[in-house]
């Protein structure tokens, strides 16, 4: 621990003090006289440079600068779900209630309530070993979530003493352990990966609801995914409706860089709307990282790796999370402007060299794990990161650095979103590759054809486009029948299948076995449409079909009628063309 | 707002652009204002940027030319730049810094307050969700404006958005509501005529009164730009937050703005991003951008207007593209439309509010007006594809179809996007006009409206008699 310090140089977030002796990188300091929270960045003899969390404004060089001997850390425990946080884990809704509406500097608070009594129920008894990250007890946190209480990562041994079921706040003891107490509360290092003691290949599917990512662009669970695009082209609402729907125990939202607004949209439609699956608040089940575009940049890298290390806590439980990150752009943008403050060798665009492996170190905390300690549990965290290029320019180097990382692409498409097709994932350019991990899942919890209809779903799009060029040329009605209906079919699997709105009452969630059934009323059109164009029938005639309306209300279907409403459907696509083939006949007898 | 001891140092080391290098004094802060006092008696605003034990850098408003080392003084004024705000404000004219020009006496302060203000709280804010009513059907209908919403302007030079500004100034009011609204306007390095069209608009409707404008001239000195649409935030956050008024600001032209950051960021010599543009610029305007909001528990609030010119037309060049990161969406005006003599002239297809779907609907707008606007967009995207198409293989080989979007096109243009430059129309006039346009396509089209609402609204129907 460091004291004596003082300022000696302040420029914009940076902060150099001198009389530092034995400070560390990564050390937290109080700066000035009101202590605003800092991380040291660099040290060079008895100077350290530091990067401060909060507006810099007033400070006067000679100020103290004091040690706290740690790294920054997150606090862990009952009482995280359903949190707001900035990046350095204040909890801005007790801000609030003790500056107002604007977030002062130099507030504290703690970021778990030390005062509130949480239901405790013991799951080891006196004498009983326990390893790092065994269970210790559990508390019901929310109707969604129990919050299990892991024996803390440095600790292990037998049980000396164990408190009965009841009532208690996170800094009493609940346990002794080799002559250690434990408590509820715990804390980690945000910038150091938790270990676990296995990590697997992801290949279970993170269905998220969305046709386009669970039918044709598969996300793993544990897997690392990036969602580059312009303005306007709809990241966040992306992001937004993949904490709502998607198939997880925890969600976490990370609002790096972004707009006051929509974090106050996410956190008012997440305390309204009910997860599908559980039919519980969706609150209930998640954690808020909001670090506005205007409040003090070098806590977006925080914000980043505070949220991941929540991520990585709840998956030591056994839990399956989704970490989403709006904008991991913005979070870079910091970098460089630090960078910049320190002089040091700037690399493309001003980004700084070590661009590429600060964004790995975080996407790489992502995986599928088996984690430490009794009894077995498995758990992974999923990251998915948002990238918003300047320019909608993707050869630029925060995107380009992230393509190197991630295994799972969803690139939004400017031309898309000016066509109001959403979500804008553009399905030439996208790719994952958890597919064939993911295959057999379908295979077996949904129905047999998702490969075969995957595959032919991707064709026909493909084609499509090499269409397009010839249209342009020589107009639509100059094609042979069967590229008019390649055409037509692609269409509908544009506007009727991967179009999906996010505003929807029932179309903003798909369930699996609605999108297979979808695509497979599709494709059953297609197959009779080929046959009947056999029969000389014409794309003009196809195209009258009263199926085809209905078709383009399948959207609509809500989950507790699929089954009966798409074999409806498929009856009525089939009677549409049983009786188009008859006309055909009787015309041509005629 | 002066602490008693006065500090002053007249060592001064160089000047150089808009920088003065001085050796520091003890207790000097960040961010804190200094006057410079010229060897000629006039006196020029700084504020510190960079202070260490040895060299304190002040970044001088009005440049460093005519500074002299060695008979110059640098008086450090112990505060950050802070502002009287007042409501009395309301129906003056003062400069960039907030100093009066109308001619009329001094403001008496309720309150000082610091320019940057500071951030709200993500988790006291209210998601904006009241739909203004413009009168305009590009805005109203297609990308409605909600209060507490940043929504920008991206014109270019010599499109009418000067105009299209003050027509939404007029105009604009809140359905249902009779509550207390004020404009301020921010005008940033504009030519005096633009400044004073907006000026005796205010005067010739009466919404003077409820004005307040800061007017920063394009000949004024640069580094004043950086402060103007920070003065005029600061009074509106005052008159939302301590008044409960409804405040729309309007800011223009943001070009002029960022075009003084990247002079300044020169000026200190900072590692240029893109074309030039400091890298923070993103966080700059952030700063600006996001003083808009609701908040719970107080009954103001504000809305941004921020107007921009593209350079070049170029909606990828840095001003629009970090603007429209930050904005809840963009309002584009089309050179196309406007030599076609379409006023205004707004590009619907590029145009997008990202807090539409919370301030329109049942009990807000009309339950069919989500459904309207994504059905005209459609059907005008469809149009404006078959258009081009038909430069290529001329109208003959397109279908009957295909001519009926072609004719949706240029009526939506004329009839929906163009009207009078004062002709209010109220939302239901809006949304009718819609359901006349849609009716040229051909119904079973129209898959974005609900089956009900065309049975309700589309001209078919409605003038039909029900059994």
């Amino acid at each position: 621990m460091t004291s004596g310090g003082r300022i000696y140089r302040i420029s914009g977030p940076l902060v150099i003090a001198d009389g530092m002796k034995g400070t560390m990188v990564y050390e937290v300091v109080e700066v000035g006289e009101e202590g605003l929270i800092g991380e040291v960045i660099g040290v060079e003899g008895e100077k350290a440079v530091i990067q401060v969390y909060e507006d810099t404004s007033g400070l006067r060089v000679g100020e103290p600068v004091r040690g706290t001997g740690q790294p920054l850390a997150a606090e862990l425990g009952p009482g995280l779900i359903g949190a707001i946080y900035d990046g350095i884990q204040r909890p801005l809704p007790v801000l609030e209630g003790i500056v107002g509406f604007f977030v002062k500097r130099g507030v504290k608070a703690s970021p778990l309530p030390r005062n509130k009594k949480w239901h405790f129920k013991p799951l080891v008894k006196v004498g009983d070993r326990v390893e790092p990250g065994s269970f210790i007890g559990v508390v019901d946190e929310t109707l969604a979530v129990k919050h299990y209480i892991m024996t803390p990562l440095d600790i292990h041994g037998t049980v000396e003493e164990v408190v009965s079921e009841g009532d208690y706040s996170i800094v009493e003891p609940i346990a002794k352990v080799s002559g250690r107490d434990v408590f509820m509360l715990q804390k980690w290092p945000v910038r150091r990966p938790r270990p676990i003691s296995e990590k697997y290949e992801p290949s279970e599917p993170l269905i998220t609801g969305q046709r386009i990512i669970d039918f044709l662009f598969p996300l793993a669970k544990g897997g690392k995914a990036a969602i580059p695009g312009g303005f306007g082209t709809g990241k966040t609402v992306m992001l937004q409706t993949l904490t709502k729907w998607s198939w997880v125990d925890i969600a976490i939202y990370v609002g790096c860089g972004e707009r006051g607004n929509e974090m106050a949209d996410a956190l008012h439609s997440f305390r309204r709307l009910l997860d599908p699956r559980t039919g519980k608040l969706i609150v209930e089940r998640s954690v808020f990282i909001a670090n506005t575009s205007n409040m003090p940049v070098a806590a977006r890298e925080t914000s980043v790796f505070l949220g991941t290390t929540i991520g990585e806590y709840f998956r030591d439980m056994g839990y399956h999370i989704l970490l989403v990150a709006d904008s991991t752009s913005r979070w870079a943008e910091a970098m460089r402007e630090i960078s910049g403050r320190l002089e040091e060798l700037p690399g493309e665009e001003g980004f700084p060299a070590y661009l590429g492996s600060r964004l790995a170190s975080f996407y790489e905390r992502s995986g599928y794990v088996k984690a430490l300690g009794k009894p077995d549990r498995y758990g992974s965290l999923t990251i998915m990161g948002a990238v918003s290029p300047p320019g909608a320019d993707f050869s630029e180097p925060v995107t380009q650095a992230t393509l190197r990382i991630i295994r799972a692409l969803y690139l939004l498409d400017v031309a898309l979103a000016y066509r109001r097709h959403y979500p804008a994932i553009n399905w030439l350019t996208s790719y994952s590759l958890y597919t064939e991990n993911i295959s057999d899942w379908w295979f077996k919890n949904v129905g047999p054809e998702y490969r075969e209809l995957r595959e032919r779903a991707l064709s026909v799009l493909q084609r499509e486009a090499e269409l397009e060029e010839l249209v342009r040329l020589v107009g639509a009605e100059a094609l042979p029948e069967e590229d008019k209906l390649i055409l037509e079919v692609a269409r509908m699997i544009r506007e009727d299948f991967l179009q999906q709105s996010a505003f929807h009452e029932v179309d903003t969630y798909s369930p699996p076995k609605k999108t297979l059934l979808m695509m497979k009323a599709i494709m059953t059109f297609y197959n009779l449409a080929l046959d009947s164009l056999r029969k000389g029938i014409t794309v003009e005639s196809i195209r009258k079909l009263p199926c085809r309306i209905k078709i383009g209300r399948m959207k609509d279907i809500a989950e507790g009628k699929v089954e009966e409403a798409f074999s409806n459907l498929i009856q009525d696509i089939k009677r549409d063309f049983e009786s188009l083939i008859e006309e055909a006949k009787v015309l041509a007898y005629v | 707002m002066y602490s008693l001891s006065i500090r002053e140092s007249s060592k001064l080391l160089k000047a150089q652009g808009s920088l003065l290098f001085i050796e520091s004094i003890p207790g000097v802060k960040y961010g804190e204002l200094v006057e410079v006092a010229l060897s000629n008696n006039e006196v020029r605003l700084g504020q510190v940027i960079d202070v260490s034990r040895e060299v304190t850098v002040v970044q001088v408003f009005g440049g460093v030319s005519e500074v002299d080392l060695k008979g110059s003084k640098v008086r450090y004024k112990g505060e950050t730049l802070k502002i009287p705000v007042s409501v009395d404000m309301l129906g003056r004219i003062f400069d960039g810094l907030g100093r009066p020009i109308d001619g009329g006496p001094r403001v008496v302060p309720e309150e000082y307050l610091d320019i940057h203000g500071a951030p709200l709280n993500p988790a006291s804010r209210l998601p904006p969700s009241e739909f203004i009513e413009t009168g305009l059907s590009a805005i109203d209908g297609l990308a409605s404006i909600v209060r507490g919403q940043k929504l920008p302007i991206f014109s270019g030079s010599g499109l009418p958005h000067n105009r299209i500004v003050a027509q939404v100034v007029r105009q604009a009011r809140v359905l249902g509501k009779e509550e207390r609204f004020a404009i301020v306007f921010g005008a940033i390095g504009v030519s005096y005529d633009d400044a004073m069209f907006f000026i005796d608009n205010f005067k010739r409707y009466g919404a003077l009164e409820n004005a307040v404008a800061f007017i920063n001239t394009a000949d004024s000195p640069v580094i004043e730009r950086i402060a103007v649409p920070r003065v005029a935030l600061t009074v509106a956050e005052h008159l939302a937050w301590n008044h409960d008024m409804h405040v729309l600001v309007i800011l223009s032209d943001m070009t002029n703005y960022c075009e003084a950051l990247r002079e300044l960021s020169a000026a200190r010599e900072e590692v240029p991003g893109r074309r030039g543009y400091p890298g923070y610029m993103y966080t700059d305007l952030a700063t600006i951008y996001e003083r808009a909001g609701r908040v719970s528990g107080k009954k103001g609030s504000i809305t941004q207007m921020p107007v921009l010119t593209m350079p070049d037309d170029d909606i990828t060049h840095p001003i629009p593209d970090l603007t429209g990161y930050i904005t809840e969406g963009q309002l584009v005006l089309s050179r196309p439309l406007w030599s076609k003599g379409i006023y205004p002239p707004f590009d619907v297809l590029m145009d997008l509010s990202r807090l539409m779907k919370d301030g329109v609907g049942p009990g807000k707008t009309r339950e069919d007006h989500y459904g309207v606007f994504m059905q005209l967009y459609a059907a005008y995207a469809e149009g404006v594809r078959l258009r081009e198409l038909s430069i290529v293989v001329g109208t003959e080989a397109l279908t009957p179809r295909d001519k009926k979007y072609l004719e949706f096109a240029d009526r939506f243009e004329e009839e929906f996007i163009g009207q009078g430059e004062y002709e209010r129309r109220s939302i239901e006039e809006t949304l009718d006009k819609g359901w006349e346009l849609l009716s040229i396509v051909p119904e079973e089209d129209l898959k974005q409206v609900k089956v009900e609402h065309i049975k309700k609204y589309h001209p078919r129907y409605r003038n039909a008699p029900s059994h």
